[in-house]
């Protein structure tokens, strides 16, 4: 039981996983950028957060309504500022580009709010601890839970939104084929900037779901980055219930690991990450699927 | 009247002048087929005309307004469409979805999905396959049903007929006569010089990024339009 119990946590922590790396995978899937940054921006908004609950004391959840349209905002800027220049120079610059941003904010932010840890959880009660025993040794965290059903809901509205609505077309016309968008009438550079502050935005989602869960300091922007980026090469780049699965098997890699080993739980997430990376590398039927192909889209 | 006037325009890759300083007009309703060698800069022009590629000097007007300055999806707004060589397609996506998508951000007018099915039945049971699937003929069909839902008053059309079978290419024109029959302007890069000759209604042979030749379609023949193509008549620039 204690077995099926690990696998049921690292299945809810993959629901971490993947809605910190929807954001990493939508804006990949769309401009083809690896956004260095995102663990960052993702840190950004915990403390973005932190700051609000300090000063209001407000839940952190009344707090997203304002820090995620502030994180749309900073999408909007970093597309303007940095990642729509950066594009034109070719597929390296915006990888350096938005590693530099990363050690801006991270740098920025140990200047700000200093090196002690910090987290949400003391603004959101029980809900930080509180659990459902299923049995004995069977148990399903309410934090947990939360943060599971809110990836499935943004993957899936993600999804709907890009299968089934006007927008959504127009971000996939675009991720086809950004040239030929111009000429049918469309504002690629728009559409870009919209998609950023949306990859931003989820980021930030993720950012307070990862201070309301765990502790995290100014430089705790890399490990998630690893763990997002991880998440994402799993699942297939660019595909958004891939990165749910991604999510859930380096969730569950990393529990089994820990149940083996207590240095287990990276090094498990690491392996399983290289096995697949080695695998869509070498065989043809795991090939990358680098954009937002039409077996995502319309699924 | 004229929809289009050109002045002066000059365009570059890089270093290299694609297109040398030309100048023409385009009337409202006419059928402009523009032929030459490959290199000579029809599709630069072409690239030009629609914003795709920024001139390097000289001047743009549609319907009476400067628009050299302006985007391509702006230059969509007015009424420019540009079907490109090669296609283009959103290859992931479907037939539907890549009208649908044109349709969605050109001007309001009288294509519709329905009317751009009318005029390409070829496509309508091909509506739900993916664009990358589809035959040559169908890809071209779909692109210049995409450029149609985009409402053009003037459409340029790349070398639609470029590696389509004849069959293809027949079906391809069959479609387009309706269109062209129907009083839309038109400027048509063909390689195909019968065919050129066959839906114009006035030729210009481009050479070496310059006009070498410009007069109307029924005042020239094939010989003439050849010595252009390959530069044997330089001096002899317009016969209209």
């Amino acid at each position: 039981m204690n077995f099926v119990n690990q696998l049921l946590q690292g299945v809810l922590l993959g629901g971490f996983y993947a809605l910190l790396a929807c954001g990493l995978s939508f804006l990949f899937g769309v401009m083809r950028i690896i956004n260095l940054a995102h663990g960052s921006l993702a840190v950004l908004a915990a403390f973005l957060l932190m700051e609000f609950c300090n000063d209001t004391n407000f839940s952190p959840f009344g707090g997203l309504l304002l820090v995620l349209p502030v994180m749309a905002l900073v999408g909007w800027v970093l597309q303007f500022a940095v990642l729509d220049r950066s594009l034109k120079a070719g597929p390296l610059i915006p990888i350096l580009s938005t590693f530099g941003v990363a050690i801006i904010l991270d740098n920025s932010m140990f200047e700000h709010y200093g090196a002690n840890s910090q987290s949400l959880g003391p603004f959101i009660g029980d809900l930080a601890y509180g659990s459902w025993n299923l049995t004995s040794s069977l148990y399903i965290g309410q934090l947990d839970a939360l943060i599971f059903a809110t990836a499935v809901v943004v993957l899936g509205a993600l999804q709907f939104t890009l299968a089934r609505t006007p927008l959504g077309r127009t971000i996939r016309a675009t991720a086809d084929d950004p040239s030929v968008v111009d000429l049918i009438g469309v504002n690629s550079r728009m559409v870009y900037a919209a998609v950023a502050a949306i990859a931003i935005m989820l980021t930030g989602l993720a950012g307070a779901f990862l201070g309301m869960r765990a502790s995290f300091d100014p430089y705790a922007g890399g490990p998630m980055l690893i763990f997002a980026f991880e998440t994402v090469v799993i699942g297939g780049l660019g595909s958004l219930w891939g990165t749910l699965l991604g999510g859930i098997v380096l969730g569950v890699s990393q529990n089994i690991g820990a149940a083996i080993s207590p240095h287990g739980f990276l090094i498990a997430g690491h392996v399983v990450f290289l096995a697949v990376l080695i695998a869509r590398t070498f065989s043809h039927r795991l090939t990358w699927r680098p954009r937002f192909s039409r077996k995502v889209a319309t699924a | 009247m004229s929809i289009l006037e050109i002045e002066n325009l000059e365009c570059r890759h890089g270093l290299l002048i694609a297109v040398r300083g030309i100048g023409f007009t385009v009337n409202e309703g006419e059928i402009l087929a523009l032929v030459g060698a490959n290199g000579a800069g029809k599709t630069t022009l072409m690239r030009t005309i629609a914003g795709a590629h920024r001139p390097a000097a000289g001047r743009i007007s549609f319907d009476g307004k400067d628009v050299t300055a302006l985007k391509a999806h702006k230059r969509v707004g007015l009424g420019i469409a540009l079907v490109p060589e090669g296609r283009r397609l959103f290859t992931g996506m479907t037939v539907e979805e890549n009208l649908k998508v044109a349709g969605a951000h050109g001007r309001k007018g009288d294509w519709t999905l329905d009317k751009v099915l009318e005029a390409f039945p070829q496509l309508k049971p091909k509506l739900k396959a993916r664009a990358g699937d589809l035959s040559g003929g169908q890809q071209q069909a779909t692109a210049i049903g995409r450029a149609l839902m985009t409402n053009p008053r003037l459409l340029l059309l790349d070398e639609v007929s470029l590696g389509l079978s004849p069959l293809a290419v027949d079906q391809v024109y069959n479609s387009l006569s309706g269109l062209m029959r129907g009083g839309t302007t038109i400027i048509i890069v063909e390689q195909d010089l019968s065919r050129a000759l066959a839906v114009s209604t006035r030729i210009i042979c481009m050479l070496e990024g310059g006009i070498a030749l410009e007069g109307p379609a029924a005042a020239l023949d094939r010989e003439q339009i050849t010595a252009a193509y390959f530069g044997l008549n330089r001096g002899q620039k317009e016969l209209a």
